[in-house]
């Protein structure tokens, strides 16, 4: 064989864990959380007025346009409207941030947009500001499928969320395959087990009677499984999320979503 | 005892099962000042199991033309085992054109919730709807 | 407090509208415990009323028993035109309010 189709053939060799990274649940088979709700949650969701989502979008909008910080700067100052130009961002997050070289989510995102381009103050995790401005920012992708990166600097974070995904946790000892992929769909006392796609938050989660974020619900998935929660902003969620994202590949963003 | 006598007291037991409203309960006798409630006209609609206990849809629905004559002056909702048993009260009158009320409750757990409402002409009526509310199936401390 | 009020835009005179009304408040029950053991206290939205053009055509007293959040839905006969105004007050004494324009036609 001729040095050039060696050099071709080990290039495609090297590329093929990439484009084969298998799938647990297949595409034609993701389902939304929304989908193993009852009936009157399911409809509280797509309803645009009674959605309790819908109030935190209400302050949201108006964040999106009040000047903070150093620099006076609103969202709106550089963004303009944000159904333009928000359109699909929600949508590819996780993603690494090419200046800092952070893998972020959507609220590390906008934290970062605020201290560095407007010289504000980040909103704390979990603050009504924070739930607020990143459902109204998730929202202008409803519709939308997600559709994260996994490639270059994204691809460790990928490698170590999957891994989290996998680790038996707790006192329980389970890790999050247990439920979700190996158990969705079967029953968890009263409740459906879901697929665990992260394609509508934040959410209204109805445990909680208000908003709240993914990192949230993923500390509540470990305290139900009597594993010590991690704290908001750790690297190991981030990397579960970009996981997260990445398995839910293709449903499209609910957010403002309601759950149980 | 014997099994055939105990079945028999069992099957002698009130089929007033669907727990109404007491008239002498003093939270309904603060409305209805000791008048008898009856069954009909209101119409309570709850679902049958709760996909969350913190947040169930419920619509009352009185049978009633709204005229100035004859209009339901309120509605009141009453629970079997939350700690506050009378959940909520609604007033309407003629202007409102319809009695019929939608709303999202709280549920401690399985119960039964009664509506009762009064009419303009004095009287009183009720509706008892069952629900299941299950606990959610993994502890949330987050 | 936030509120949203949804109102059908243009009724005719003598239609019966329908009103739908959220109002973003955590209708704390008193019965929760913070993170320490502590009881949360209990602030809960106690009376929602609504004026039609200065007139109470809507009243409601409420409890813990009410969702967070809440949400309620009730008809009003559409009469003149003018402002549908929704006032609440909860346990702490916190005043609330929304008004939104009915064009009658």
């Amino acid at each position: 064989m001729s040095r050039a189709v060696t050099l071709a053939l080990a290039l495609v060799l090297l590329a093929l864990p990439a484009l084969a990274q298998q799938r647990a649940i297949p595409l034609a088979e993701l389902k939304s959380g929304s989908s193993f709700l009852g009936a009157d949650l399911r409809s509280l969701q797509n309803d645009d007025f009674a959605n309790p989502g819908t109030l935190w979008l209400e302050r949201g909008e108006k964040l999106w346009s009040s000047p903070a910080g150093a620099k006076n700067q609103s969202c709106a100052g550089c963004h303009q409207d944000a159904k333009t130009s928000m359109l699909g961002v929600a949508a590819r997050y996780p993603k690494v941030d090419a200046e800092s070289g952070r893998l972020l989510d959507l609220e590390g995102r906008i934290n970062l947009c605020r201290t560095r381009r407007m010289g504000a103050q980040p909103f704390k995790y979990e603050s009504e500001e924070l739930l607020a401005i990143t459902a109204y920012v998730a929202r202008q992708s409803r519709g939308m499928p997600l559709n994260v990166s996994i490639d270059g600097a994204a691809r460790s974070h990928f490698d170590a969320g999957e891994k989290s995904y996998r680790l038996r946790r707790g006192q329980m000892n389970l890790s999050c395959a247990h439920c979700h992929e190996a158990n969705w769909g079967k029953r968890l006392l009263s409740e459906t087990i879901s697929q665990g796609h992260p394609n509508g938050y934040p959410v209204y989660r109805m445990e909680w009677q208000t908003m709240g974020s993914l990192e949230r619900r993923l500390r509540a998935c470990l305290s139900g499984i009597r594993a010590e929660m991690l704290p908001y902003g750790s690297p190991e969620y981030l990397d579960l999320e970009l996981y997260l994202a990445w398995r839910a590949q293709g449903l499209p963003m609910e957010t403002p979503g309601v759950r149980r | 005892m014997r099994r055939r006598q105990f079945l028999a007291g069992v099957a002698a037991l009130p089929a007033a099962a669907l727990a109404q409203v007491d008239p002498l309960d003093p939270l309904v006798w603060v409305v209805t000042n000791g008048a008898p409630v009856k069954q009909g006209k209101v119409t309570l609609t709850l679902p049958q199991l709760a996909d969350n206990g913190n947040s169930v849809p419920i619509r009352i629905v009185v049978d009633s033309p709204m005229t100035e004559a004859d209009h339901v002056k309120s509605i009141h909702l009453y629970s079997e085992k939350n700690p506050v048993r009378n959940m909520a009260n609604f007033y309407l009158g003629p202007r409102a054109g319809k009695a019929e009320i939608n709303s999202r409750v709280r549920l401690a757990g399985s119960q039964k919730v009664t509506a009762v409402a009064k009419m303009s002409d004095g009287s009183f009526w009720q509706d008892t709807a069952a629900i299941v509310v299950t606990l959610s199936a993994c502890l949330d401390e987050s | 407090m936030a509120a949203r009020i949804q109102i059908s835009p243009r009724p005719k005179k003598g239609e019966v509208v329908e009103v739908r009304v959220l109002i973003q408040h955590p209708m704390e029950t008193g019965y929760r415990r913070d993170d320490v053991g502590h009881l949360i206290k209990r602030n809960v939205i106690t009376t929602l009323s609504c004026r039609y053009d200065g007139v109470e055509v809507f009243r409601a007293d409420l409890s813990s028993g009410i969702a967070a959040n809440p949400y309620v839905q009730f008809y009003t006969v559409a009469q003149t035109s003018g402002d549908l105004e929704f006032y609440w007050v909860d346990d702490e004494g916190k005043q609330g309010s929304e008004r939104t324009p009915i064009q009658v036609t």
